[in-house]
């Protein structure tokens, strides 16, 4: 039973960075354009080098 | 960052005052589109990024204050092919904020779900076998860790939502909700203090996820809807040519002309805004205002209102004050009165909630008083009444209604029928009696050619050439025809624009002509001819122009009378032009020459005499009945007043939206209701349990669970299935 004990903290920490991750990503606004993020994945090159964040 | 098309400006050092404008385009439907728009936009000086948004159809600019109107940036994206207008802020602001609050919670219900799920799980099926007492307590305390937060962040809206149904001494369905949610947080709360395994947790956070994943699927649908409704708005509105105290023209952009600017409008355009006019004579096409289709004569010092068509050469109008738009001011009065009289429709699932919530507290005082009479302590009384109230918590019945509307606005939306109000389906549901316009709205509100088949095809291609540079409606009509019937068309150039009378060329053989009747030489024996041809050898030939039916009107009248409606005309042109459609539609009820107060007592008659009204319309003077029927339709070419009244908007130029519309809204209906029957079939089947005192925390879930995805399943049928109006 000893393994309890860091077994579900160590599962809850894991969810709790899914969350975290979740959370972060939809701040960022990549849930924004669903359709269009997934046309970009296929584009090769990059026209300039990135320089300013598109997103709000 | 994440492929979005930005560059760097010289010498930007970050102290810039950037400003995002934001456009809609039209025609962007790939990935190669979102590049071309963003790159086009970056080309531009002053523009530091710029992202498109394919799902929304909207790019945004990120530019420096001032420094770029938003007209340069629509021109940049028309010249690489872009059909662009800029969208106002009011369009916009709403749009983002409810959607990501509610993903927000909704990702941390899942999480605190799986995760009480995870604990619950292992303590069910441990049940009887070695889990000690210690650890299944320390399993309801680590779940009672993740779900008080949880659920109190996540439950806000319903609980806000509940709040307020009962401080105006409502009921509505999220009065229940919130209800056993709090009871079953609450009681599992106490279990867990005396170590009991009546533990709700999961239950709690669960039927939160789902409901939680209802509400924000309806919120998005139709935040998609009404942003491709502004989208159309912003579309329409188009620009304006102004021309400056220097002499200097400017292109604008509809929205920013104000009050006392002169507006230089060609043939063929629609005026930018009301005002009067200062020069120029002729004809304007006002059938989108009143409905008649006979365009009026105007001359200097008339009042034009915005959105008419100039039919003659260019003209110079000052724009006016909103207060002196009398028509405008009150039409929105009218509006105004109009959505007062509607009232405040109680929608489907609170009237369920209305009969439901006093049963199901019936049902727990009964169990409570029933335990104690019968002996038992009042703790166990309690504990079996609770449990009534959670088993009986409406997970299924509160996501029954939403869970068809998603699936019934995407079906609709996928057809271009943009349903925007968020009860618009239940109340075109009820609808028996369908009030159309004339003008705009059972025609295509454009001229077209009538007598096509009368005329030699070649003559047709020299006319439709000498058209094809102009702007002129009738001109357009004319191109229109020639390419409908396949005829190929050379553009020809040194064509000259004779303001008032048509368009001139002078050919190694003659003058051709194309445009007024009498101008043409076509004189006393024009009869119905509205537009004339003449050939550099002299032969003239009529062309006749009027405003035809839609090409599926007939169909879709028909099939609407056959479905049990009742089908009216309400229209403000001519008797003759109204008598002469509805004997083509074979609707007989047809009133002509109604003025908008008109258009409104009609509705409250039919009202009065108990149907439920569908308005389809589109001018201007349509927008107060629109808001005063039960439910109202208009089509995307509708003023712009029109529109944002009606309930929902559909494109394109067939009449059979409006049949669709009706056929998924009952469609709906009928799936409302027998996922309310599958919810009940469940509460029925659980409920004896509850009382009983049987009703354990891993039967909870699957109850629940079950029947929100039963609910859910049942809806999606619509997705697919065949709809018919019946």
């Amino acid at each position: 039973m000893t393994a309890l004990a860091w077994l579900i903290p160590c599962a809850l920490l894991l969810g709790l960075a899914g969350l975290g991750a979740f959370l972060w990503s939809l701040h960022s606004g990549q849930f924004d354009d669903l359709e269009g993020a997934g046309w970009r994945i296929l584009e090769d090159e990059d026209a300039e080098p990135p320089q300013q964040a598109g997103h709000r | 960052m994440d492929g979005a098309v930005t560059k760097m400006s010289a010498g930007d050092d970050g102290g810039l005052v950037l400003a995002t404008t934001t456009l809609a385009v039209a025609n962007m439907h790939c990935g190669g589109c979102m590049r071309k728009a963003e790159m086009a936009l970056c080309a531009i000086p002053g523009v530091v990024g710029a992202r498109a948004h394919l799902s929304a159809k909207r790019v945004s600019a990120m530019h420096r204050v001032g420094e770029v109107p938003a007209t340069q940036l629509i021109e940049a994206l028309e010249r690489v092919g872009f059909v662009a207008a800029e969208l106002t802020a009011a369009s916009l602001n709403k749009r983002d904020a409810a959607d990501q609050d509610l993903l927000r919670r909704l990702g941390v219900a899942g999480f605190a779900a799986a995760n009480i799920m995870l604990l619950s799980v292992s303590v069910w099926s441990s049940r009887g076998a070695d889990m000690s007492p210690s650890i299944q307590s320390m399993f309801h305390w680590l779940s009672a860790l993740i779900a008080l937060p949880a659920i109190a962040y996540a439950g806000v809206p319903f609980f806000r939502s509940a709040a307020r149904a009962l401080a105006l001494r409502r009921v509505n369905m999220d009065v229940p909700i919130s209800l056993g949610v709090t009871l079953a947080t609450l009681m599992s709360v106490y279990q867990s203090v005396r170590g009991t395994q009546h533990v709700y947790f999961d239950a709690a956070i669960t039927l939160l996820f789902f409901l939680l994943l209802g509400r924000f699927l309806d919120q998005r649908m139709r935040v998609r809807a009404a942003g491709a409704a502004a989208n159309l708005l912003g579309l329409a509105a188009g620009s304006a040519t102004v021309i400056r105290d220097s002499g200097a023209l400017e292109r604008l952009s509809a929205s920013a002309v104000g009050p006392g600017m002169r507006i230089l409008t060609a043939a063929g355009e629609r005026f930018a805004a009301d005002g009067r006019l200062l020069q120029g004579t002729g004809d304007v096409d006002q059938s989108l205002i009143t409905g008649e289709g006979t365009p009026r004569g105007v001359a200097p010092g008339d009042f034009v209102y915005a959105g008419t068509i100039n039919l003659s050469g260019p003209m110079i109008l000052e724009a006016a004050t909103t207060t002196e738009g009398t028509l405008l001011a009150e039409i929105a009065r009218l509006m105004a009165t109009a959505e007062q009289a509607r009232g405040r429709y109680v929608r489907l699932a609170d009237r369920a909630a209305r009969l439901y919530a006093p049963l199901v507290h019936a049902l727990g005082l009964m169990t409570f008083i029933g335990w104690l009479s019968s002996g038992q302590g009042w703790e166990g009384a309690l504990t079996a009444a609770i449990a009534v109230l959670i088993i009986t918590c409406p997970c299924a019945l509160a996501l029954a209604v939403p869970a068809v509307q998603v699936a019934a606005t995407s079906r609709l939306f996928a057809r271009g029928i943009l349903v925007k109000a968020a009860d618009a389906l239940e109340r075109l549901a009820e609808i028996d009696t369908v009030v159309f316009d004339k003008t705009g709205t059972l025609t295509l509100g454009r001229p077209s050619l009538v007598n096509a088949p009368a005329v030699d095809p070649a003559t047709l291609v020299a006319a439709a050439s000498l058209a094809a540079g102009s702007r002129h409606p009738y001109a357009r009509a004319l191109v229109r025809a020639a390419q409908g019937l396949d005829l190929p068309i050379q553009p020809v150039i040194g064509v000259e624009e004779i303001a008032g009378f048509g368009l001139e060329r002078q050919t190694a053989s003659g003058r051709e002509r194309l445009g007024a009747p009498v101008w043409c030489g076509l004189g006393a024996k024009s009869g119905t001819s509205t537009l004339a041809y003449r050939a550099a050898d002299g032969a003239v030939t009529g062309f006749t122009l009027a405003d035809q039916l839609r090409p599926d009107a007939a169909e879709t009248t028909r099939a609407l009378k056959a479905a049990g409606l009742g089908l009216e005309i309400l229209s403000g042109d001519r008797p003759s032009a109204v008598a002469s459609i509805g004997e083509a539609l074979q609707v007989d009820a047809c009133s002509a020459q109604l003025l908008p107060t008109q258009k409104i007592a009609r509705l409250r008659e039919l009202k009065g005499a108990g149907h439920k009204v569908l308005m389809v319309g589109d001018g201007l003077n349509d927008a107060p009945a629109l808001a005063a029927a039960h439910a109202s339709l208009s089509p995307a070419s509708a003023a712009d007043i029109s529109q944002t009244a009606a309930d929902a908007v559909f494109q394109g130029d067939a009449l059979s939206p409006v049949l669709e519309t009706l056929a998924v809204a009952r469609a709906a209906h009928r799936l409302a209701l027998q996922n309310f029957a599958i919810a009940l079939g469940y509460n029925l089947l659980f409920v004896p349990l509850a009382m009983a005192g049987h009703v354990t925390p891993l039967l909870a879930a699957i109850a629940m669970s079950c029947s929100s995805l039963a609910v859910t399943a049942n809806a999606l049928r619509l997705r697919t299935c065949k709809v018919t109006l019946t």
